[in-house]
């Protein structure tokens, strides 16, 4: 490891995710490939966005990194611990400076525990505070986020979409984490409460200065908080770059897709029809690129052989046979 | 339980009345279950041999047996039997159930193969006849037959929660539990387990009348409750020898057995109906 990777907090290196479809019958073994040979890095104080539709393994991906899922094969250092290699108790301890933001605030909150044993469950598992103590530390984590002190002795029921991902993530910066993963953490809100949400994520990663993986679908608040922007296709980075250069020169045709997709508040600005062919099952191609079947220049090598991606210039990476 | 959940869980229990009415009347068991030294005309015990085979008057309610004792007050003193036993063997077959789906259900692999299987074997054994075998080795008392009754009767529940736990531990809060650094053992009792409970105990209901039931049927066949302790399998089983002669011997235990159960039934039936919409809606 040479000097300037010291910089990285987290490094994914050939992560693979894949599920079996278990059928008692039949010897079908192929399996679902989720997270497909992943590998990508984050500096400290960096925020990665993740971008890709629904179904591409953004979520899945998110979660192997903390191991919250197995992941299939691959490496995770993070701060250049290998934490794949980890047993359970070495994970749990450097649980603390990783964590997670989930996508739906109903379903990431235990409903038969109080918002101030949930957001101090990390203190208190980790003997960082009790008693009077953790009281006071979730009362001011509870504040950093946007919420009464009082809120504590509620239930999540009581609260609103937006409230209950404040509360998510006040448990999740709790511990005072590096690094946090926040899987679609705005998706499920109402538009209005979006922007609040996202504003609040960056405050907290000005303040504290938090390293972000933020995953999303939506190319436009990836770009709003990203310093990097990764596309993800089906389980595979198709294009990785800076989030300006990204979205002034985009390579791969899945991203231009992408980018023609978000809609414009100026209907003159309208861009030429975009080529997105219809969705197709996956799991039907033998080889080649994964994305050939809606690429609108998909030519014959791109039915023989799969692009690897390749650095384009300034750490753009492409994974495409016709970039131009 | 969440107050708004509770409440609406409750309109829809409401709404069968038969629950409510099994709910009545198990409620009124457990009274007089509960007061029956003050209620009871009589001691149960006592026996005059002057007065048996009564058959009902005002004086003796539900009539007197074959030495005299009155049926009335030994079938309430009965019904404290059949309820703890009922309840005990329940709780104990809650206990090694929730036990063994929590461990199985939770860290899967090897240990749930064994679990489960372990699970099947005992499904294999006809219950009723593993029981009357345990009972004649351990000899019949009121204790053999709670625990009996009780460690051979868990494996509904024990596959019931395993599945609970099997779905439970994927969802979101139990990630952010594990993501934390929380550990195991109070990821299954904090996070899990509280949220599993609602829909077991619902199906202990119904298992309480099962065991009422085999109670009845070990007393009757002679290895239950041995008398002279009364309860209403082995009033019963000392009746049938007069069944021509003397029928509120066998009738009326019988019916204080069969409303017993189909009470639990009808009420263990409406707390599962009205906890299905519930969990269908879970939001």
């Amino acid at each position: 490891m040479n000097m300037s990777e010291n910089d990285f907090l987290l490094q994914v290196q050939h992560l693979r995710k894949y599920f079996y479809r278990e059928r008692l019958f039949s010897s079908d073994r192929k399996p679902i490939r989720a997270v497909d040979d992943i590998t990508f890095s984050i500096r400290r104080g960096e925020t990665l966005g993740l971008v890709g539709e629904s179904g591409c393994g953004k979520t899945t991906a998110g979660k192997s990194i903390l191991r919250l899922i197995e992941p299939t094969s691959g490496q995770i250092f993070f701060k250049g611990k290998n934490i794949v290699d980890l047993n359970r108790e070495e994970l749990r301890r450097l649980r603390p400076y990783m964590q997670f933001i989930f996508q739906d605030p109903y379903e990431s909150l235990n409903p038969r525990m109080r918002v101030g044993e949930i957001v101090g469950e990390g203190l208190e598992v980790h003997r960082v505070a009790q008693g009077r103590e953790k009281v006071e530390k979730v009362s001011e984590i509870l504040m950093k986020v946007g919420l009464h002190p009082r809120d504590a002795m509620r239930y999540p029921h009581e609260f609103s979409g937006g409230q209950r991902q404040r509360i998510g993530i006040a448990r999740a910066i709790s511990l005072n984490p590096e690094l946090i993963i926040a899987d679609e953490p705005v998706s499920a809100l109402d538009v209005s409460i979006q922007a609040q949400i996202l504003n609040l994520l960056m405050d907290l990663r000005d303040q504290l200065g938090f390293t972000y993986l933020f995953i999303s679908h939506d190319l436009r608040i990836v770009k709003h908080i990203s310093d990097r922007i990764a596309v993800m296709y089906l389980g595979k980075i198709v294009e990785m770059a800076d989030g300006e250069d990204l979205f002034r020169r985009p390579l791969h045709p899945y991203t231009q897709i992408l980018l023609q997709a978000i809609p414009r508040l100026k209907p003159s600005g309208r861009t030429q029809e975009g080529p997105a062919r219809e969705e197709l099952p996956f799991h039907s191609l033998e080889k080649g690129c994964l994305f050939q079947l809606r690429c609108p220049h998909s030519r014959e090598r791109c039915r023989m052989e799969e692009p690897i991606l390749l650095d384009q210039g300034e750490d753009h990476l492409v994974a495409c046979h016709f970039v131009s | 339980m969440e107050q708004g959940q509770l409440k609406s869980f409750w309109r829809y229990f409401k709404r069968n009345r038969l629950a409510v009415g099994g709910m009545a009347i198990i409620l009124v068991v457990f009274f007089i279950a509960g007061t029956a030294s003050l209620i009871a005309p009589y001691d149960p015990g006592k026996t005059d041999v002057s007065k048996k085979l009564k058959s009902p008057s005002p004086e003796h309610f539900l009539g007197t047996d074959q030495l005299g004792r009155d049926v009335f007050s030994r079938m309430l003193y009965g019904s404290r039997i059949s309820l703890s036993v009922g309840f005990v063997a329940v709780a104990i077959s809650l206990v090694i159930g929730v036990f063994v789906g929590a461990v199985a259900g939770y860290y899967g692999r090897w240990a749930e193969t064994i679990l489960m299987r372990f699970v099947d074997i005992m499904l294999c054994f006809p219950s009723f006849f593993l029981i009357l075998t345990v009972v004649a080795l351990l000899g019949p008392s009121m204790m053999n037959v709670m625990v009996v009754i009780g460690i051979t009767s868990w494996m509904g529940t024990s596959r019931f929660v395993r599945a609970e736990f099997l779905s439970l531990r994927e969802r979101d809060f139990v990630h952010a539990a594990r993501a934390l650094g929380v550990k195991d053992r109070r990821i299954i009792f904090r996070h899990i387990l509280p949220n599993a409970l609602a829909p077991v105990f619902v199906a202990a209901t119904l298992d309480v009348a099962t065991a009422v039931l085999v109670e009845a049927g070990l007393s009757f066949l002679g290895f239950g409750v041995q008398p002279p302790a009364p309860s209403w399998g082995n009033i019963l089983t000392e009746g049938r020898t007069y069944i021509f002669d003397a029928w509120w011997l066998t009738v009326f235990p019988g019916l204080a057995i069969l409303i017993t159960v189909l009470s639990f039934n009808l009420l263990g039936e409406g707390l599962r109906d009205a906890l299905d919409p519930r969990l269908r809606g879970r939001r």
